[in-house]
């Protein structure tokens, strides 16, 4: 385990005290707690309480040892807790290596602490990497003295649908209520009861219902949490384990992935203090099963001219068959937003060299040119600056049509961390939402589309920085106030996107303007530069169109064929329009993990791997690089080399056909030094809606229904549940009662939701994005910012 | 060069032990005609024992396979439900896997058993012209159901209690001979 250093890059000069333990002279730094100094100079002394990243609360009292002197020529007269003892100069500990005291001490805790304990090992899913198991076996006695009637509870209780609790099992460390409480900061659990029925429970009234709940299980030193995913599932020792990163968020989370005979049996948080520290969310956690479902793709498959089905051909038929449909063809590329670094280069390069356009575009949702610009001014092909470290140094953190919580957990973790160094965090959104509440932040309360105005107002300093969320690209005007506070105010800013995939797509390329890093398309020396690189005679010059452009002249016929990979198209702005498109191309290719609402489409659908099984790379939202390596060896292709393989058939080779050429080549490449192209200028503010309207906030909550989340029905029970909010005005005003079915409905459609009472402005309300069944975007064909009808349900009384 | 004892009288003298056996009685074993017993802790193929209601000892532990040397025993646990329940506690095996290909009959799995689940039976012969039959499954491990005992699944016949349960207090009570 290991502990961040302060936020601070320059490391400032440390005070080093001298102590002996052992009998060996050791300096640490001043502060440094007992337990840790002994492991510097490699004694592991025996704990369960303890995590470097919790504060020491001396709870398990296993860490005994003997100190003969404290310091100040006084021994103290028992022994003493290592984990909450700061060191202090010329103090002299003994531990079980050197000391029979705390030997005897540690052992006769130990037995205590077994006394109750149940002889669970066989069907207890921590057996086998269960430090209360090693240390039982290190330090403990190997008969216990104990012969009465052991502490009995009913067995498991349900702290939440996915946790877990044996309480027969619980060491009473309180690593979980300190974990809830210090770093998620939901105290869904609690110490309850007192002396031998003391034990963990579900605080008062409250459902734990936490985003980070998994990570009390990992960090129980114990078996009593378990989750309902994995329990009974399989033992450590039978499981290979593999570092990667995941794939849910822009944040690059280390994880472990354990597998077993090719299937993965769990996720675990992996240990990185410049990123994630030790704790990821449950959907980085739990949601690992969509891309083992049913509908996954196996084979290549090509529409039947005759019958119009999809079957199945061989790899070589497939390309061949997709190569003469793209052939001579104008066509776009649309590209989502969760490919690997290297597999959007492909993408970027496949539609540069083989279909000799610009019109390719990463973003599968609303967008605006004015996004675009400020992707290629501001964001592409500059070196990490914002980073998680600097959150923590900095003196005030803006969020800016982001919702941490729900769309970055391990910003949001950072920033829990944050303001406990005094950082202040400043939300600008329509309402506070809980994740806000647990930042404590100020609240700049604003309508939707309001933003750009708020940023204009805002005085910040050097130390401050803005975190922008995808939304925020959908005000008018609302990326060009950013970049004008930065550099009005000299604050600094970063872009955080939602998927995993998103910022290395606008380094690798897929955008009508960019090259790879950065390197705009109407720059001559840019593309000469990459046209050198790629050995080809030139580049096309014009920027291409956007995802809408690409949607649009599909159905209007300009644009005749289109290379689809990884995309939903109930995500984009209007899902509806973009079927209808798809259905008017003359010829669609689909790069797919698993049948999606593209594959009804397509000509030719071609399997690809998911990043489990293929080694990439995520960008997380700072430009860090995450490279990972191939978890479940299969075979599936990676996206790279199946379009190599569709150029080399239309006879424009791409040049890289594995993901370890992809690498070279952009290592290659690098940054672009040259000049970046000026923000053009804000387009008008959106008018005002038509009266009866209001105005529609909204984002995906972390635990939704999404494509990347199916088959974990447990986890996907933790859900908050799906409700509309907006004030008591705004409701009264379109006659819905609180607590009681609304209606919201635009031309294309409706959702009814249950209506709840929030401080938002008037005429504005906030659904979550997508929720068991309901996908506003598809069925409303609007999102953030938008302009909906709000109404009591059918049947409802009211207006 | 040889010596004339060499030429002439060893090759006959060699004749004398076979001369000799056959007024002995023979040890040859009519094997498969006839089958000897082995000896009572003979190391033979497992057998995965149930409770006296037939219900399975196995919770799936997985410590069978982990103390296999040979890596022969492939175990997968699941939990028990209140409608379908194959052994008394929360877990149970739901796939167990030996394979007589690998396995060395070593008898380290049944050491390893916490709940006395896996024992060895005296039954020898594993033979077959076809590898994948050497992949004893759970159903052919399971014991055979004794009089009494009820093919799992179903739910605790001896009693709901766990702690009476695994005494066996309700079973009903035989009277020591007066
Ligand atoms: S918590 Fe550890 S010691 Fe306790 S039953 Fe589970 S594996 Fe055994
Ligand atoms: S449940 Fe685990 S982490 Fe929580 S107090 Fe008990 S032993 Fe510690
Ligand atoms: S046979 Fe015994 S050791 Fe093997 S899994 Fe079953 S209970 Fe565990
Ligand atoms: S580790 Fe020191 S008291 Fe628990």
């Amino acid at each position: 385990m290991t502990v961040t250093e302060s936020g601070s890059t320059e490391a400032a000069p440390v005070e080093l005290v001298t102590l002996t333990i052992d009998d060996v002279e050791v300096s640490v730094p001043q502060g440094t707690l007992v337990i840790r100094a002994a492991e510097l100079m490699g004694v592991e002394i025996p704990r369960f309480c303890d995590h470097p990243l919790l504060e020491p609360v001396g709870a398990c009292r296993q860490c005994l040892v003997e100190i003969p002197d404290a310091g100040n020529g006084r021994g103290m007269p028992k022994p003493q807790a290592s984990c909450t003892l700061e060191v202090a100069p010329g103090m002299v500990v003994k531990t079980q290596v050197s000391s029979p005291v705390a030997d005897k001490a540690q052992r006769g805790n130990l037995e205590f602490l077994l006394a109750n304990h149940p002889l669970d090992c066989p069907v207890c899913d921590k057996g086998g990497e269960c430090p209360l198991q090693n240390q039982a076996m290190s330090h403990g006695n190997g008969e216990s003295r104990f012969i009465d009637q052991k502490r009995l509870f009913p067995k498991p209780i349900h702290v939440s649908e996915q946790v877990l609790l044996d309480r027969e099992r619980c060491v009473l460390c309180q690593r979980c209520t300190r974990f809830s409480e210090e770093i998620a900061g939901d105290p869904f659990i609690a110490l309850l009861e007192r002396g031998a029925q003391q034990q963990i429970g579900i605080a008062d009234g409250e459902p734990f219902h936490s985003y980070f709940s998994g990570n009390t299980i990992q960090i129980c030193p114990v078996g009593a949490l378990t989750s309902a995913d994995y329990r009974f599932r399989s033992r450590p020792f039978d499981l290979v384990s593999v570092p990667s990163i995941a794939e849910h968020d822009a944040c690059g989370a280390a994880i472990r992935v354990d597998h077993r005979r090719g299937k993965v049996m769990r996720r675990l948080a992996g240990d990185d203090p410049e990123v994630n520290e030790e704790w990821i969310t449950d959907k980085d956690r739990f949601a690992f099963t969509w891309s083992s479902q049913d509908d996954r793709l196996r084979t290549p498959l090509v529409r039947d001219p005759d019958s119009g089905e999809l079957v199945p051909t061989s790899w070589p038929g497939a390309l061949a068959v997709a190569a003469r449909g793209l052939a001579g063809k104008p066509a776009g590329v649309l590209t989502g937003g969760r490919l690997t670094l290297e597999d959007a280069y492909a993408y970027a390069k496949f539609a540069r060299v083989a279909l000799g356009t610009n019109d390719i575009d990463f973003r599968a949702r609303a967008l605006s040119t004015e996004e675009t610009d400020f992707l290629a001014s501001r964001v592409a092909g500059r070196r990490p600056d914002v980073t998680y470290a600097a959150l923590e140094a900095a003196s005030t953190v803006v969020l800016v049509g982001l919702e941490p919580e729900d769309e970055a957990g391990t910003i949001f973790l950072r920033l829990r961390k944050a303001i406990k160094r005094g950082v202040k965090v400043v939300a600008i959104a329509s309402h506070r939402t809980r994740g806000a509440a647990k930042l404590n932040a100020e609240l700049l309360q604003v309508v939707p589309g309001g933003e750009a105005q708020a940023l204009a107002g805002l005085q910040l300093g050097e130390q401050d920085i803005v975190l922008a969320g995808e939304r925020l690209g959908q005000v008018p005007g609302g990326l060009t106030a950013l970049t004008g506070l930065a550099e009005r105010t000299g604050a600094r800013i970063a872009w955080v996107p939602r998927r995993a995939g998103d910022r290395g797509a606008v380094e690798a390329g897929c955008l009508p303007t960019l090259l790879p890093f950065g390197r705009p398309v109407e720059d001559a020396e840019a593309r000469a530069d990459v046209a050198a690189a790629w050995s080809v005679q030139q580049l096309p010059a014009t920027p291409g169109r956007d995802t809408a452009g690409i949607v649009a002249a599909l159905a209007a016929g300009d644009l005749q064929a289109v290379v689809v990979g990884g995309l939903e198209l109930a995500d984009l702005p209007d899902p509806a329009a973009a079927a209808g498109a798809l259905d008017a191309a003359e010829f669609v290719v689909s790069l797919e993990v698993r049948r999606s609402d593209v594959t009804p489409y397509a000509d030719v659908v071609l399997p690809v791997a998911p990043p489990v099984e293929k080694p990439g790379t995520f960008l997380t939202w700072e430009g860090r690089p995450r490279q990972f390596e191939t978890v479940l060896d299969t075979g599936a292709l990676p996206d790279v080399r199946v379009l190599a393989g569709i150029a080399e058939e239309l006879g424009a080779p791409l040049g890289v056909r594995t993901i370890g050429q992809a690498r070279a080549e952009l290592e290659e490449l690098g940054l672009w030094d040259g000049a970046r192209p000026a923000p053009a200028a804000a387009p008008p503010a959106r008018g005002a809606g038509p009266v009866g309207t209001v105005t529609l906030d909204t984002w995906s909550q972390l635990i939704d229904d999404g494509r990347l989340q199916d088959g974990t029905g447990e986890y996907r029970a933790t859900a908050r549940p799906a409700r509309l909010k907006a004030n008591a005005g705004t409701l009264a005003a379109a006659g819905v009662e609180p607590g009681a079915a609304a209606t919201l409905s635009t031309p294309s459609g409706r959702a009814v939701f249950i209506a709840d009472v929030a401080d938002l402005p008037d005429g504005v309300v906030w659904v979550p994005a997508r929720s068991e069944g309901v996908h506003v975007r598809a069925l409303l064909a609007a999102g953030f910012g938008d302009r909906v009808t709000l109404g009591p349900a059918d049947g409802g009384e009211g207006a | 060069m040889s010596t004339l004892r060499e030429t002439l009288w060893d090759p006959i003298a060699g004749f004398g032990v076979t001369f000799r056996t056959m007024f002995k009685k023979p040890v040859t074993e009519q094997y498969p005609k006839e089958k000897v017993p082995t000896a009572p802790r003979f190391h033979g193929r497992h057998q995965l024992n149930r409770w006296p209601d037939g219900l399975e000892k196995c919770v799936g532990c997985e410590l069978c396979a982990w103390a296999c040397p040979a890596d022969a025993i492939y175990v997968e646990g699941a939990s028990n439900t209140e409608d379908e329940r194959y052994s008394p506690g929360e877990r149970y095996g739901r796939v167990y896997q030996i394979n007589y290909l690998r396995c060395i009959l070593c008898g380290l799995c049944i050491e390893a058993c916490p709940t006395r689940a896996l024992t060895m039976t005296n039954e020898y012969e594993l033979a077959d012209d076809d590898r994948a039959n050497l992949i004893y499954e759970k159903s052919d491990l399971l014991a055979p159901l004794l009089p009494g005992m009820v093919e799992p699944p179903h739910e605790m016949l001896i009693s709901d209690d766990h702690h009476d349960y695994y005494r066996g207090k309700t079973l009903p009570i035989v009277e020591a001979d007066s």
